[in-house]
């Protein structure tokens, strides 16, 4: 009973699995945790797509290029900058 | 695309050069407006933090010695802004509320998957041009709420490491990574609805 206990503390299930993505890519987990999830991943096919979708996720996400500032905006931006060229100390 | 390094473009602010000031804005800008809204009332007051940051920035120059990246400096004071300008109450971060990376219904009830993920990492290139992708994707994390948004903008999008964004927001690593891990489910579940159907 004891040792079936044990056993089951040490099984991740998916529900469990996805909540560790970020932990893991961080390298956070411990190394016993570490152990499992990957132990759970080498089994399921569907955390491992999981995992890639995340990575995925975050790749597309590095990619959201800015807003380019419109003509107003710069000038208003260049205008900021002659302004501390001419007063760097705002006196 | 400018690659040059923020550290260069600081030298060539200093040396009175325009067009690297505008270089950098643009940059950080989006990133800068979106941290910013999360802490004021509306835009407008957030656009008025950045360009108080900026001028902060460059009356600032002197005193930066590179102690810390560019990007940790800038949005440290861009933060430090907003909190001065933000009559919104910020709202604490309710590690406590279980808000999980996948829907629930998604599992069976021994917790492994029922209906397991759609496959669309694959299509991310092909069924929408990179573009439109980049245009959801903006929206879904402008939807994000305020602090799950501020740290995907900040270590996602602006690249900044976990650390210098707990630095930034003074907040704790595991804190940090629970907003990163849900702002990241969501972000993952909009790409699922959009590419994933069959």
């Amino acid at each position: 009973m004891l040792l079936k206990l044990r056993f089951l503390r040490r099984e991740i299930v998916c529900q469990q699995a996805v909540e560790l993505v970020t932990d893991y890519l961080d390298g956070a987990l411990s190394r016993a945790d570490r152990r499992r999830f990957e132990a759970h991943l080498a089994g399921c096919p569907n955390c491992t797509e999981y995992l890639a979708q995340m990575r995925a996720t975050i790749e597309l996400t590095g990619g959201i290029t800015a807003d380019d500032l419109t003509q107003h905006m710069q000038d208003e931006f260049i205008e900021l900058y002659r302004q501390w060229r001419a007063d760097p100390d705002g006196r | 695309m400018d690659q040059e390094p923020d550290a260069e473009l600081l030298a060539r602010l200093r040396a009175g050069d325009e067009r690297a000031f505008v270089t950098l804005v643009r940059r950080h800008h989006a990133a800068m407006l979106s941290v910013a809204a999360g802490y004021v009332p509306s835009m407008a007051v957030a656009e008025e933090v950045v360009q108080d940051t900026w001028l902060g920035v460059l009356r600032g120059l002197g005193g930066f010695e590179g102690r810390s990246s560019v990007r940790t400096w800038l949005f440290r004071i861009l933060v430090n802004r907003a909190r001065t300008a933000g009559v919104r109450e910020r709202r604490s971060v309710a590690i406590g509320d279980a808000e999980p990376a996948v829907d629930r219904s998604r599992f069976d009830s021994t917790g492994h998957w029922a209906v397991p993920p759609e496959h669309w990492v694959e299509e991310a290139d092909n069924r929408l041009d990179a573009a439109k992708l980049a245009g959801r994707l903006r929206s879904a994390v402008s939807e994000l709420p305020d602090r799950q948004r501020e740290v995907v903008m900040l270590r996602d999008v602006e690249g900044l490491s976990s650390e210098e964004v707990c630095s930034v927001l003074d907040i704790s690593e595991g804190n940090q990574r629970v907003l990163l891990h849900r702002g990241r489910s969501r972000l993952r579940q909009m790409l699922e609805t959009e590419l994933g159907r069959v």
